[in-house]
């Protein structure tokens, strides 16, 4: 058991192995915030993985922990539906907004082949060079001798500049996008208290904002940007006519490669920083850089968990998860299991199948944007490595209150260029 | 053993001993064949592990199923003999079995 005095002192959160299993909730946003996350998956890996809570904030619901239960159910889309909710809580059926990631086949697929092609491989090595770009400059333009934070000033503003690379996006108010971003992510549905109608508001501006953006897309020719995809796209140019639909396509692709992409640029400094010996590793070896990337996604799970709902009644390792029910796949757990993944806790940049992770989900959901994600983080460690000796982690970085979203906000940081 | 060969994009020839019983992605992966990621590790969930297989073999490796569609269906570059290589068992009849790899995986 680790730091166990650490549980009681420092927080109010229980330790874990202290609690009885009936009513084990996993749930609470400030388990995550507060990075004890790990103790309580452990202990459902080894005494519940396959665990009912019935009674949390969000209802009762299932946790799948292991490894491979979590890919036998990602891929059952049949009996495990993304109909509407894909994270723990429910949202509100009047601000629901429809985006292919929370649909079922067939409309998902044919969403999805409809953007698909903006983030497709051979497309990348267009982007690459205008991404590389744009890492220089804001490399370059970091402060020197002075502590900052490498979330706002690195993770996010990289992320964002690609986001509006991708919508072609109108490059001065590109800040936007993040904005929109986390109004969306700051929900009730993943453990935040917020006013739900000033979010509601906020989205409806950024409906209006891409509104305008999709007119004047569909008027030019088709171009390879999400906006003019969609707009040209045989089964999806009629989308514009339900509001809600686009926005909610809009906020998946906005969301889906803002957070995650910018939690995973972050974690790189934290765990290189954390591990110096891997961080020499690298430094001698550049050529660990795709590896790492890899182990950098397993490593921080960006996303902790997705949920679906029981289409019907279904046997699975001994329960019966009745039709109707919520099951949760727990990413952040299954990326630990000691079964599949080899001294899971240590973060390793030369890991042996580095890829063998679940940060991306499996089946037909598996993120579309994963070949985006990682190049974008490839060729920023590229740019660091012939800048910098180091990026210094100067104090605790603080992690982000959700059950669904592992990221930080603050990461001091202060660069030493070579 | 049984004796594949993959072609790789660039056009260069592995001929690989096969143990039968293997999926044609672990015959891959184990012998460092270039341009297979298998992310899932074999479970028909990822869609990295496309081939494409020379037409006559075709009708030997067997049909598709329900869910090697769906994934397929995603890839970028998918033709008619597209296959995922984890869902190809090696079995004597294969002897000669011969598939490319696609530019990119997805
Ligand atoms: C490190 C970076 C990223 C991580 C960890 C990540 C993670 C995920 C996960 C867990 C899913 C759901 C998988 C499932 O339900 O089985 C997903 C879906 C998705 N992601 Fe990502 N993502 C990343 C980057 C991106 C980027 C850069 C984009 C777009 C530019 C993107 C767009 C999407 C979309 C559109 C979906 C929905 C796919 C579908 O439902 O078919 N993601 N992502
Ligand atoms: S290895 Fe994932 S589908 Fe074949």
């Amino acid at each position: 058991m680790k730091e166990e005095s650490f549980f009681e002192k420092e927080n109010s959160i229980p330790d874990p192995w202290d609690l009885p299993l009936e009513t084990f909730d996993v749930s609470k946003a400030e388990i995550f915030e507060s990075n004890l996350h790990g103790e309580y998956f452990r202990r459902l890996r080894k005494e519940s993985p396959v665990h009912y809570c019935p009674d949390s904030q969000f209802g009762p619901f299932w946790s799948i922990t292991k490894f491979h239960d979590i890919v036998a159910i990602d891929s059952d889309h049949k009996r495990f539906s993304s109909d509407t909710n894909i994270v723990i809580g429910d949202a509100e059926p009047e601000l629901v907004t429809p985006m292919f990631i929370a649909m079922d086949q067939p409309k998902h697929d044919v969403q999805r082949k409809a953007v698909q092609p903006v983030v497709a491989p051979t497309q990348l090595s267009e982007l690459e060079v205008i991404i590389r770009q744009r890492v220089g400059n804001i490399l370059d333009d970091l402060p020197e001798n002075e502590e900052f934070n490498w979330v706002e000033l690195v993770s996010k503003e990289l992320t964002t500049q690609m986001l509006a690379t991708l919508f072609d996006f109108p490059f001065e108010d590109r800040h936007l996008l993040p904005y929109w971003s986390d109004v969306a992510t700051t929900s009730e549905t993943v453990g935040i208290e917020v006013d739900m109608n000033k979010r509601q508001e906020v989205l409806q501006e950024c409906l209006a904002y891409f509104s305008k953006l999709w007119h004047q897309r569909a008027a030019e020719p088709r171009k390879f940007d999400f906006i003019s995809m969609f707009a040209h796209g045989e089964d999806t140019k009629d989308m514009i006519n339900d509001p809600m639909e686009f926005l909610g396509n809009l906020i998946l692709l906005i969301v889906g490669g803002n957070d995650t992409t910018r939690n995973s640029i972050s974690a790189g400094v934290v765990e290189l920083n954390r591990n110096p010996k891997e961080y020499e590793k690298l430094m001698s070896d550049s050529s660990l850089i795709p590896n790492m990337v890899s182990e950098i996604i397993r490593y921080q799970t960006p996303l902790g968990h997705m949920r679906r709902t029981a289409l019907e009644d279904v046997e699975f390792k001994g329960h019966t998860i009745r039709k109707g029910d919520k099951v949760v796949m727990w990413y952040v757990s299954g990326n630990r299991d000691e079964e599949v993944i080899e001294n899971p806790d240590a973060f390793i940049i030369d890991r042996n199948k580095a890829r063998h992770h679940l940060s991306f989900g499996f089946g037909i959901h598996r993120c579309m944007g994963n070949r985006v994600g990682e190049m974008q983080l490839r060729i920023l460690w590229e740019e660091i490595l012939k800048r910098f000796d180091r990026i210094e982690m100067m104090g605790e970085p603080q992690r982000v209150l959700s059950n669904f979203v592992m990221g930080y906000s603050n990461v001091p940081v202060r660069v030493h260029k070579k | 053993m049984t004796k594949v060969i993959f072609i790789d994009h660039d056009g260069n020839n592995h001929q690989i001993n096969a143990t039968q019983g293997d999926s044609l992605m672990e015959v891959a992966i184990s012998n460092n064949i270039p341009g297979i990621d298998a992310d899932c590790g074999g479970l028909c969930a990822c869609g990295t592990c496309h081939v494409f297989v020379e037409p006559n073999w075709l009708s030997k490796v067997g049909e598709r199923s329900e869910m090697e569609d769906s994934m397929l269906e995603y890839t970028e570059s998918v033709k008619s003999n597209s296959r995922l290589s984890c869902q190809i068992k090696i079995s004597e009849e294969l002897e000669g079995l011969t598939v490319q790899l696609p530019e990119e995986q997805y």
